[in-house]
């Protein structure tokens, strides 16, 4: 690259062997690109360019921000499918040591890695000389609350509401980052032999469901704990309650009544737990942040637009050069 | 260089046993001198290996490894790599260590491709064969293998392998012809001579039987300077000792023209010629936007270290509390529990310090080299700065300063070539107050008498007419002419109107249109009436035929042949300001010729009309001719030996050469008789006061510096509009200061300008308004230097205080009668004044090349006296005029581009590592990194890359023509204006502006909430991937926002770079990755898409992060507008020619 350019060896003084007669004629090429001609839209942001635009910012993000914020007020009523979480505070899930105490090898089932885990889950790595699966900090702290709903009807006995335990975590991972030890036809035990399990759990991982399919690494309450939380605020999916039949709402109105097990001790770091039941719309949850934030853009979009407007008039009037346009 | 530093230390040793080291000794053919001789120590020199290469094989890679470390950014990027790797941090080691491996390693091959080049020149040139005598005997051995006193024979259109001391030449009278193209560039012939006594010497075993020595001076990289004495030794007698100068000496790299073949003997070899010498590399400009780069990056040093300080208390104070510093769920292990608190302290500094690194990038720095070497390649590139008579197009010699040229304030210009063709015509001689002028010009015209006669007393008598043959045969034989036979009439002038086809080459062309001048057939004005087709008119002038064997031979008005012996020359130099030759004419007459400028010839004559000519010669000045004087003197045998003997001892001299030799000059060359006068045009350059009027409007001030009297550049001054007519001129010269002393005429000066410019801004004096009264000032050397002399109370600085001040309110400043020296003083002063003016010189000759090298800028015209200022220049021109377009497109474009350069690096830094520092407050201060290893590498490298060094080439916020139609642009970005800290500043925050609104954007969009349509959480990578993807397209559309130049390669680069963005977040989370031990990125960007909210989020954040700048950007323009954006909205409104539609570029 740096030896066509003639300039440049000069510069760095090799000195020439054969004199430097170079008769050739040196002219350039005359390309639009050499001679910095290329063909260009050449845009400038006047006022009068800018104007349409933030009127039409306005007038596209006041009906969005209308139509969010419409959608999001209207989530409390449960209809449809009702979604059910768990919330934490205070609790730092994205704190730098507990984010990477994790071994996704071995999470992903690879046999050397389940039984020598990553350096990354010191200090649960290993306990009493054996491999801990699944190690690290995240999995040692997985919430292991039980939670059950029921709906107290007229009847002195309150019917239990089916939850439904599939579907809380991300396909892709349940399919595909999450994999048991290899072996389809040997037990959920015998796979995990050698392994023992995290020093604060009740049951080692294999036993986390009596369904097959949902135990070990693949269950899903696991996954989605192991998907670290972004804020010290947080929560969870826990279970879903599905609608049975267009007829009945899903939750009809009443009293219901929350079964808690108690296992997961929050105060020690001055946390809260909660219980969320909420139905989603094609946005999520209830979140109102999204469509105030597009009404107010939209409204202070068409506020400079107008306020543009006035000064492009008064000073169109002042100049005397033609020098503004619409 | 390694070698010099070598030398000083082999003399430092040496210096004790040895007392001569000022000049070596050299043993022709190896030969012991005569016992009777003094003794000398013989020294040691270096072989004849040449080794431009900087490393061999075996020391490339620490070394050059050592240079680039040695650069304090690589330094720094190198320690920050270092800390990731001891440490335990947030990021990986790859990070920063992949972009900086590559940069290393580009670098590394970059620059070892060029060694390997080099090494290849280098044992190309070691290798070439050279004809040694050995015992009588030609051997042929590698160039390498010369030794300094060895004997080596050099046949015609070879190159001198190594600086020689020619001995003895195929030509009978000892001469020799070399171009010194490679080495200068000039390409015209240049006779040397051979040593007197040696040039009988013709064949290998006569040089056997040489026996002499040579003193000279150690190597010394002037080309054009050589002390030497040669002593050589007959069987009997005492030795003879000969001077020895430049004459005698080739030079490395020249190439031998016209002549068979010589002997010499090396004298430097290697390293040590004067060409080896010549090639050190020059001391490194910077431009002003590479310091104010650097400000802006301790700047940001500052910030990052405050960031991680701030972090790094933080932490502490929050921990305070046992169960956040360790709560049950996320222990720490033992090791780290034991840790000391203090080394625990540092090592979160260093962590926070590595985290938030990013703010000074590296490939900033590959940007800007890229930018700055690319970019320069428009100027090479550019067909209006070809130039077509001369096949010579613009020279980029270092890319450094392309940014500088738009940021000129000051231009300091050379006249003879620069402003002027450099290409004389004769006009006219006066001898004894009679005008001639040529034939041609008034042959066309019949010219009135009247009109003709104003300043003839009478038709030339006897008296007369013998004076005007005298002088016509003193301009006819006091020069340095070579004349080049015709049929090799390649050179660049051709004697128009002569029978034989021949070519005079000089050193100065003034002397080359005198000699061609009078050989044309001269009128005198008043004898104009006679006829004039008279047959015996026919030859009026002396044609100058050749030098041969020491004669001069001319042809006479007859068409005879004179001839004249050659006995000395007096030659040319710039402090005397004149030249003599004595010569022995066929009669035995012995005459002195001189020739030179009238301030130095007038006070040295006796006799002559001296008032009528100096009269005519001052009108002349007026009109802006080059005049010069010529006298003469009869000498007798006796004088004639004296001036030989006072000669002759000054050439021996080995110290003090010079002054000796000045000294008998001046002795010599007096009680003159004036014959007459002769005056030479050089016509202004092609759109010189076009060039010079565009650069005043643009709020440069010109100021010629030239070596020529006052009159004649006062003149070119008025020709080029640099003064106008109601310029009022104040002098400060010589003349005046004779009448009053300095200090009241710098008073007087001041206080006329101050008085009378009051109303004068400082911005404003550029002539522009018709009712303000512009100045001009005139000053000369000699009153330049008393200037720049220190007073004896120490106060040096007071007059050059005054004097500056009455510069700068002055429109154009005239330095006449200037030193090469001088002209870098001039451009000093200024370059150190307060405000630090930016400046820029131009020029064409060597005497132009102390200014180049001192001036922030130098430009260089490849002109007529040779190649030297072009290759001491940072850039070359082929005329003047392309100067203007240098400055004003070229200079204004790539100041533009690189300022924004600049400012969009560290803003979109800022926008990259600003919500890393938030989100430390979110994670427990733990150093937790908010983006993706890949996100942290490549952010830099290839998301935001591509476009804003696309933008840094091809950016043109104004079209090419309105910048050179409109030069006062040029000042709305004098002195640094789009560097400044309040632009700086307001990017700084518009970069933290953005980045709080990603940042809490994506917060309040997450804060405990779902956001897709299943219910599915997302963690905290998705919420770092949507602050990137916001950041990514809000970055790369502030710099389409920007962009006023959109070409189809700016449609590809910008929208291209996005979709990578997009593409290459989709493969990152599309597979699992084997050989990484995390999976954190899969399926988190496919996730995220699928979610309606991120979507909606990612155009509003984007919208509102823009919305400011857009909001700033209009209202500037609408209330405030600069000239460039009134320009701007104009071309607007009247329709660009083409491409106005949006798609047009495509």
């Amino acid at each position: 690259m740096a030896m066509n350019y003639n300039a440049k060896d000069e510069v760095d003084g090799g000195p020439p062997c054969a004199p430097g007669g170079t008769a050739k004629n040196r002219r350039p090429d005359n390309t639009a690109f050499k001679q910095q001609r290329l063909p260009a839209w050449q845009p400038i942001l006047t006022a009068g360019t800018v104007l349409p635009t933030f009127f039409i910012i306005g007038l596209i993000f006041i009906p969005i921000g209308i139509g969010i914020f419409v959608t999001s007020n209207n989530i409390r009523e449960i209809e449809g499918n009702v979604f059910m979480y768990y919330g934490l505070s205070n609790f730092y899930q994205n704190h730098r040591r507990y984010v990477k105490s994790r071994d996704d090898s071995q999470l992903n089932g690879d046999p050397s890695a389940l039984l020598n885990p990553s350096k990354e889950c010191e200090p649960y790595r290993r306990n009493e000389d054996k491999p801990i699966a699944p190690c690290g900090a995240i999995a040692n702290s997985m919430f292991n609350d039980t939670l059950d709903l029921f709906l107290v009807g007229n009847e002195s006995d309150p019917t239990p509401i089916p939850l439904k335990k599939k579907g809380i975590a991300w396909w892709t991972d349940k399919n595909v980052k999450f994999r048991n030890p290899p072996g389809a036809d040997i037990p959920l035990e015998e796979r995990f032999k050698g392994t023992t399990k995290p020093v604060n759990w009740v049951k080692p991982v294999y036993m986390l469901d009596p369904d097959e399919d949902n135990s070990g690494f693949i269950n899903e309450d696991f996954i989605v704990w192991m998907r670290t939380a972004a804020l010290p605020t947080f929560r969870k999916l826990y279970r879903l309650i599905e609608r049975k039949n267009d007829l009945h709402p899903t939750l009809p109105a009443g009293r219901y009544y929350l079964n808690i097990t108690y296992n997961y001790p929050v105060h020690s770091f001055d946390g809260r737990k909660r219980m969320i039941l909420s139905t989603i719309s094609w946005m999520g949850g209830k979140n109102p942040f999204l469509g105030i934030a597009y009404i107010a853009i939209g409204s202070i979009s068409f506020l400079l637009g107008v306020v543009l407007l006035v000064i492009n008039h008064k000073y169109r009037n002042s100049s005397n050069t033609a020098d503004i346009t619409i | 260089m390694d070698c010099s530093l070598v030398r000083t230390l082999v003399h430092r040793y040496c210096a004790g046993e040895e007392e001569c080291v000022d000049s070596r000794t050299v043993y022709v053919g190896h030969r012991e001198p005569p016992p009777g001789a003094e003794a000398y120590i013989p020294q040691r020199c270096p072989d004849n290996r040449i080794v431009s290469s900087k490393y061999t094989f075996w020391n490339f890679i620490p070394k050059n490894l050592f240079e680039q470390f040695r650069r304090i950014a690589n330094f720094y990027f190198l320690i920050i790599f270092l800390v990731q790797l001891i440490i335990d941090t947030p990021t990986s080691p790859v990070t920063s260590g992949l972009p900086l491996f590559f940069v290393i390693t580009v670098t590394a091959i970059k620059q070892g491709y060029e060694d390997w080049l080099r090494h290849k020149a280098d044992s190309a040139v070691n290798q070439c064969p050279v004809h040694f005598v050995q015992h009588g005997r030609l051997v042929r051995k590698q160039s390498r293998k010369l030794r300094v006193g060895d004997i080596v024979m050099v046949k015609e259109d070879e190159t001198f392998p190594c600086d020689l001391i020619f001995l003895s030449s195929s030509r009978v009278d000892g001469t020799c012809h070399v171009t010194t193209a490679s080495l200068d560039g000039e390409s015209s012939h240049k006779t040397h001579y051979a040593v007197q006594d040696t040039k009988g010497f013709h064949t290998e075993e006569d040089m056997d039987s040489l026996h002499a020595t040579i003193e000279c001076e150690q190597p010394q990289p002037d080309l054009y300077r050589f002390v030497g004495r040669i002593n050589v030794y007959s069987d009997l007698n005492d030795p003879v000792v000969r001077p020895l100068g430049s004459e005698n000496l080739l030079l490395r790299g020249a190439t031998l023209k016209n002549t068979e073949k010589i002997f010499g003997v090396a004298i430097y070899t290697g390293m040590e010629t004067k060409m080896a010498l010549n090639y050190q590399s020059k001391s490194q400009k910077r431009s002003a936007v590479e310091k104010s780069m650097n400000v802006f990056l301790i700047v940001y040093l500052c910030i990052l270290i405050s960031k991680a300080l701030i972090n790094t208390v933080m932490k502490y104070v929050w921990q305070s509390e046992p169960f956040r510093d360790e709560p049950w769920y996320n222990q720490k292990t033992e090791a780290e529990r034991q840790r000391n608190l203090f080394l625990r302290a540092f090592t979160d500094f260093l962590a926070f310090m590595v985290l938030f690194n990013y703010i000074i990038p590296v490939s900033m720095y590959v940007t800007v080299e890229m930018q700055k070497f690319l970019g320069s390649y428009f100027i090479t590139w550019d067909e209006e700065m070809f130039d077509e008579e001369t096949g010579e197009g613009p020279l980029v010699n270092t890319s450094d300063l392309n940014e500088e040229l738009g940021q000129v304030e000051y231009v300091f210009t050379d006249k003879t070539g620069t402003l002027t063709e450099n290409n004389m015509e004769f006009k006219e001689c006066c001898v004894e107050g009679h005008v001639y002028v040529p034939h041609a010009i008034c042959n066309g015209q019949v010219l009135p008498a009247a009109a003709a006669i104003d300043m003839i007393d009478a038709s030339p008598g006897a008296g007369g007419r013998e004076r005007e043959e005298l002088f016509f045969r003193a301009v006819c034989l006091c020069h340095t002419i070579q004349v080049k036979d015709g049929d090799e009439a390649d050179g660049p002038r051709k004697s128009p109107d002569s029978g034989r086809r021949c070519v005079y080459i000089s050193a100065s062309p003034d002397e080359v249109a005198l000699v061609e001048g009078v050989q044309r057939e001269l009128t005198p004005r008043d004898i104009k009436q006679l006829p004039q087709s008279h047959t015996a008119r026919k030859r009026l002038g002396f044609t100058y035929l050749r030098l041969k064997d020491n004669y001069m031979e001319l042809q006479n008005r007859g068409n005879d042949i004179e001839r004249f012996e050659l006995l000395e020359i007096l030659s040319f130099d710039s402090v005397r300001r004149r030249m003599s030759v004595i010569v022995k004419s066929a009669t035995g007459e012995i005459y002195l010729f001189c020739k030179g400028a009238d301030s130095s010839i007038f006070p040295r004559v006796i006799e002559g009309k001296v008032d009528q000519i100096r009269s005519r010669v001052e009108r002349n000045a007026v009109e802006g001719l080059r005049t010069l004087c010529v006298a003469y003197k009869r000498l007798i045998q006796e004088e004639y030996e004296g001036i030989c003997k006072l000669l002759q001892a000054a050439k021996v001299a080995l110290q003090d050469r010079e002054r000796k030799l000045a000294e008998a000059y001046e002795q010599i060359e007096k009680d003159l008789i004036l014959l007459g006068a002769t005056a030479v045009e050089d016509r202004l350059q092609e759109k010189a006061a076009d060039t010079i009027e565009a650069l005043q409007k643009a709020g440069i001030k010109v100021w010629v510096l030239t070596g020529d009297k006052m009159e004649t550049a006062a003149a070119a001054c008025y020709a080029c509009k640099l003064f106008r007519r109601n310029t009022q001129l104040l002098e400060v010269t010589t003349k005046r200061l004779e009448e009053q002393s300095l200090h009241d005429v710098l008073f007087e000066l001041s206080k006329t300008i101050l008085h009378c410019g009051a109303s004068l801004t400082r911005d404003n004096f550029s002539g522009l308004s018709a009712d303000t009264q512009d100045y001009g000032l005139i000053i000369d050397g000699a009153a330049l230097s008393l200037i720049m002399k220190p007073r004896e109370d120490g106060s040096s600085s007071s007059y050059r205080e005054l004097f500056l001040d009455i510069c700068r309110n002055c429109s154009a400043v005239l330095c006449c009668r200037m030193a090469p020296l001088q002209k870098a003083q001039i451009v000093k002063l200024i370059k150190f004044s307060k405000e630090r003016p930016i400046t820029l010189a131009i020029g064409d000759g060597a005497n132009d090349v102390s200014m180049i090298l001192e001036a922030h800028v130098g430009i260089g015209i490849v002109g007529k006296e040779g190649r030297q200022a072009a290759r001491n220049s940072d850039y070359a021109i082929p005329k003047f005029k392309h100067l203007k377009k240098m400055l004003l497109v070229h200079g204004h474009f790539y100041y533009i581009r690189i300022s924004e350069l600049v400012q969009y690096f560290f803003y979109k830094n800022v926008c990259f590592i600003f919500p890393q520092f938030l989100y430390q407050f979110f994670c427990g201060f733990s150093q937790q990194t908010l983006y993706d290893t890949a996100y942290l590498t490549l952010y830099n490298i290839s998301f935001t890359s591509l476009p804003v060094l696309l933008y840094s080439l091809m950016e043109q916020h104004v079209a090419m023509d309105t910048l050179k139609r409109d030069p006062a642009l040029y000042r709305d970005i004098a002195k640094n204006a789009l560097l400044r800290w309040r632009v700086f500043i307001y990017w700084t925050f518009l970069g933290v502006f953005d980045a709080l609104v990603f940042f809490f954007g994506a917060y309040f969009m997450f804060e405990n909430t779902t956001v897709t349509s299943n219910g599915q959480m997302f963690g905290n990578w998705t919420f770092g991937t949507l602050v990137f993807t916001v950041m990514v397209f809000t970055v790369t559309l502030k710099l389409a926002l920007d962009t006023h130049y959109w070409t189809w390669i700016n449609h590809v680069v910008i929208w291209g770079s996005l979709l990578f963005y997009v593409v290459f977040s989709l493969l990152w989370g599309g597979i699992i990755w084997p050989f990484l031990n995390y999976q954190r990125m899969y399926y988190v960007f496919i996730q995220m898409l699928s979610s309606g909210p991120a979507w909606l989020a990612i155009v509003l954040l984007v919208v509102v992060s823009l919305l400011p700048d857009v909001l700033k950007k209009v209202l500037c323009r609408q209330l405030w507008p600069s000239a460039t954006e009134k320009v701007q909205t104009a071309c607007l409104v009247s329709g660009p020619p083409l491409g106005s539609h949006p798609l047009a570029s495509l």
